[in-house]
């Protein structure tokens, strides 16, 4: 409901959504305190004490996102996921929700391709705080995916896809993940049909294959000392399904061919996406090609992508591009939306800029001002817990080193602009580039 | 940000908007304000947790302040002030923004129009500099208006245009007021953008953008006194000059329901009803915005709160549903609730399901179980909100622009735990009625159906 208009929202936006690409240390910040062990059930835990305010913030992140589905029943780890709210052993979907809500704590959740996890924040007064841990321990550790919440969900589920594939955007992205994956699980969003193949079965499987104790991380942030995180961890994971060694590895990531799709629609923009699988969360390509993607579409209002695209040409409100890092090789991505006449022209801009970029890498002062606002803006990436909470998350989940943020200003300020282009031209090879233009202006 | 006026409404976003929706016990009193002899106004707020901050400039200039003909000028420009100045050119702005490792951008509302910096704190001094520079120096030149005027066209079409769901919230607020200018899209309409010309956004910035006019607010690990001797030394040297008059355009009384449906490519139908309901103006006196907000929460205010418990979880009428309201306005307010039917179900249906529910509401009142879950919440919130200073700057900077004070934040507060079921099912009788509504369907239309549109003119070159 757009009440409110920001000159670029969406960018900003993005940023935070490509924030795993954009997390960044200082160099003067003191080495931030994780405190990591290994719960009596297996779960691996983070913990950074802050008692500035009397919160808390949970979070328990599953090896369960979109990836674990089969194929014929994508859709299935969002659905999963939903339903671990439905209903624990010991309190049904009301009581849960109002239990939380008489101590004034909040739910959260996500889940993506990689990851499938729960939230809590609640005061961290006791009285709120056992009530809300208790709740949130329960509904984690005995859900019981009550038919009736099933079917309901699972109506749900069939209604939100069915409504997606009407937005152009939504049907850009999937046709962009479809082809830059092919066979593999990351290619999977759920449609109507894969959806109505789930049976409660399937969900009950999939809670005791994925959300298992051995897999879980648990990241707390807030007004707590080391017991009471040891406590807390142990009471959310102590009841989890068991499961012996690691999941299951998937197939490895191949490159597409080189193609485009052009879609119908009736909207008056074409959304365009333009990519490839890129990178993995632990590759030492990271840094270059974050500090190379500020220059091309990462940085704000000053990106190549935006001032060609944007400032000059006046052709888009939103144009970016992004590496999101995930488990296998996650996309690297440029998206923008234009009115259909213009459609061809737009995309001819972004592929002289990509062009010249893959070329020549960025110039010096490019490379200098990039890492200026990388490393200068350090704190801003983790001055709230929510903030923080997200961050260690994904170093828990993705087993980066404890020293992750801390180390992060130097190997920022270590790249060069030959390392930038080396590791784009390794990354982002033209015989694989996939576009899709969604409401194409060609016929 | 973007739901700053259409609070609460989508219950996905309803712990974050809560956090702002209310306010805080006590939690102003670390807040100082200084006015400058220009008329500005400074507010800061400590807060040391990082070394980080945030500059906001709120003007008291948004869409409710244009006339007919040149909608959406307060938004173009906006876009406009990251042009250039006399002495920073075109893109320079963000340049050093970038440079300092800041994010920055703004917004435009019905209400004001809002610029922001977050910033290591570093580099807070630099953002007063060059806010005072864009308040007074800016250059709307021909040749820039006329490609960000097509930028802004694009993001007509993005957000409105192509989205189903925001082409009813538009056709909403053009239907339910008459006179009130909350009836132009704050984006304005294509036709407007269409034939603005860069006078347009130059007399925009001649006539409100004024220290008179605006609001400095900072929030994060700076020292109140150095902040004012900064906006001192840079705001403090711009001229004062009288605003034009504003005129109150108030709405006539509604008399009967309206009805409006709108077509455009979607799978299922959307059902959005709007009632007019007041918004805080008398800290002194009124009672009955607080006991609104209460009424949502228990409307909406977690998940098994009435309406997605009867209507999502029991009947399974509506696949979604939510309910809003914003008491803090300059100009007229609206009670929310918008629902989307379950496949098979229609719009009608749900909206007689939406009905009873209210009905039974007005019937039998709110439960002191009920009451105390929202009370509860509402504590709650505001201990959650002191982790973002983003979210504290724009909660000050939305009570100074609609005339209240920051000081209000925490009497709203009270106000809100105190009150009773009785004034909860008072003022849901009261302005939940047929003659303030209105109704908006959307008629989803299929793809392959949907008539292609006519291309709109192109900006001027």
């Amino acid at each position: 409901m757009p009440v409110s208009l920001n000159r670029a929202k969406s960018n900003l936006l993005r940023l935070a959504a490509a924030l795993a690409l954009s997390i960044t240390a200082c160099a003067a910040q003191a080495a931030l305190p994780i405190q990591h062990w290994t719960a009596a059930s297996g779960a691996r835990v983070f913990f950074v004490e802050s008692r500035n305010i009397p919160m808390l913030d949970i979070n328990v992140d599953f090896d369960a996102g979109g990836r674990r589905a089969a194929s014929d029943k994508a859709g299935l780890g969002g659905l999963t996921h939903t339903l671990i709210k439905a209903g624990s052993a010991a309190r049904s979907e009301e009581e849960i929700s109002r239990r939380i809500a008489d101590v004034g704590a909040q739910l959260g959740g996500s889940v993506d391709r990689d990851r499938a996890g729960l939230s809590l924040r609640t005061l961290s007064s006791e009285r709120e705080r056992v009530q809300a841990v208790a709740t949130f321990a329960q509904m984690l550790q005995t859900p019981e995916f009550p038919q009736a919440a099933f079917a309901r969900e699972k109506a749900r589920l069939v209604d939100a896809v069915s409504e997606d594939e009407t937005k152009p955007d939504s049907i850009a992205s999937k046709a962009f993940y479809r082809l830059l994956y092919a066979a593999h699980p990351y290619a999977l969003s759920p449609t109507p049909g894969t959806v109505a193949q789930i049976e409660r079965a399937d969900v009950v499987n999939f809670y005791r294959a994925h959300y298992v104790a051995g897999r879980a991380v648990v990241t707390i942030i807030g007004d707590a000392d080391r017991a009471l995180a040891e406590r807390i961890a142990d009471e959310l994971t102590a009841g989890l399904p068991q499961a012996t060694g690691a999941a299951v590895a998937l197939a490895p990531v191949t490159q597409p061919a080189k193609q485009t799709q052009r879609i119908a629609h009736p909207a008056s923009q074409s959304h365009i996406l333009l990519g490839l699988p890129a990178i993995a969360r632990n590759d030492p390509d990271y840094f270059p090609l974050l500090v190379g993607n500020y220059v091309l579409g990462g940085g704000g209002f000053v990106s190549r992508l935006y001032l060609e695209v944007r400032e000059k040409h006046g052709f888009a409100y939103d144009v970016y591009s992004y590496f999101l890092p995930l488990a296998q090789e996650g996309p690297f991505q440029i998206g923008l939306q234009t009115k259909k006449e213009q459609a061809g022209e737009a995309l001819t801009r972004v592929h002289a800029v990509l062009g010249e970029f893959l070329e020549r890498g960025p110039t010096a002062a490019e490379l200098k001002a990039a890492k200026q606002n990388l490393v200068g803006g350090f704190a801003l990436r983790i001055d709230s817990n929510r903030k923080l909470l997200d961050q260690v998350a994904m170093i828990g989940f993705y087993r980066l080193p404890l020293d992750w943020l801390d180390a992060f200003a130097a190997r920022v300020g270590n790249v060069s602009v030959a390392e930038v282009r080396a590791a784009f031209a390794r990354r982002v090879r033209a015989e694989h580039l996939v576009t899709v233009v969604v409401g194409s202006g060609e016929k | 940000m973007r739901i700053q006026s259409f609070r609460r409404l989508c219950r996905c976003l309803s712990a974050l908007v809560m956090a702002m929706a209310v306010s805080t016990a006590g939690a102003q009193s670390g807040v100082q304000e200084r006015k400058l002899a220009n008329g500005l106004r400074v507010i800061v707020k400590e807060d040391h947790r990082a070394p980080t901050a945030v500059h906001m400039v709120w003007y008291v200039a948004g869409s409710m302040d244009e006339v007919s003909g040149t909608s959406g000028v307060a938004h173009v420009l906006e876009h406009m002030m990251f042009k250039g100045t006399k002495t920073v050119e075109s893109g320079e702005f963000s340049r050093r923004i970038a440079a300092a490792g800041g994010r920055e951008n703004a917004f435009t509302n019905r209400d004001y129009t809002a610029y922001f910096q977050q910033v290591p704190k570093s580099a807070l001094a630099q953002m007063l500099q060059l806010e005072a520079d864009r308040m007074s120096n800016l250059l709307v030149t021909e040749s820039e208006f006329s490609r960000e005027i097509k930028v802004v066209m694009e993001e007509r079409r993005l957000r409105t245009d192509d989205q189903a769901r925001a082409l009813v919230y538009e056709a909403l607020n053009a239907e339910a007021y008459v006179a009130h200018p909350y009836r132009r899209p704050v984006i304005g309409w294509m036709n407007d953008l269409t034939n603005m010309g860069y006078l347009d956004a130059r007399n925009w910035y001649a006539h409100w953008y004024v220290p008179n006019n605006a609001l400095v607010v900072v929030v994060g690990d700076a020292m109140a006194e150095e902040v004012f001797a900064l906006a001192q030394r840079y705001y403090g040297r711009i001229k004062a000059r009288a605003l034009p008059v504003r005129k109150p355009q108030i709405e006539p009384e509604q008399r009967g329901v309206r009805r409006v449906v709108v077509k455009a490519p979607a799978e299922l139908p959307y059902l959005l009803m709007g009632w007019k309901c007041p918004v805080l103006r008398d800290m002194d006196k009124d009672w009955q915005p607080q006991a609104l907000e209460v009424l949502m929460w228990v409307l909406d205010g977690n998940e098994s709160a009435r309406l997605n418990q009867s209507l999502v979880r029991e009947s399974r009428l509506a696949g979604e549903v939510g309910a809003g309201y914003d008491p803090i306005g300059r100009g007229a307010g609206l009670c929310l609730i918008e629902g989307t039917p379950s496949k098979g179900k229609s719009a009608a249906e749900l909206e007689a399901g939406l009905r009873a529910e209210l009905a039974r509401l007005v019937q039998d009142g709110v439960t002191e179980d009920e009451l105390a879950r929202v009370k509860a919440q509402v504590v709650a919130s505001q201990v959650f909100k002191r982790d973002s200073i983003f979210g504290q700057a724009m909660e000050i900077g939305q009570y100074e622009t609609a005339g209240l004070s920051y000081r209000d934040i925490d009497r709203v507060l009270e106000g809100v735990k105190a009150v009773s079921a009785e004034q909860v099912r008072a003022v849901a009788k009261q302005y939940l009625v047929d003659d303030q509504l209105t109704v908006v369907v959307l008629d989803p239309q299929p793809l392959d159906n949907a008539a292609p549109r006519p291309a709109m003119p192109g900006a001027r070159h």
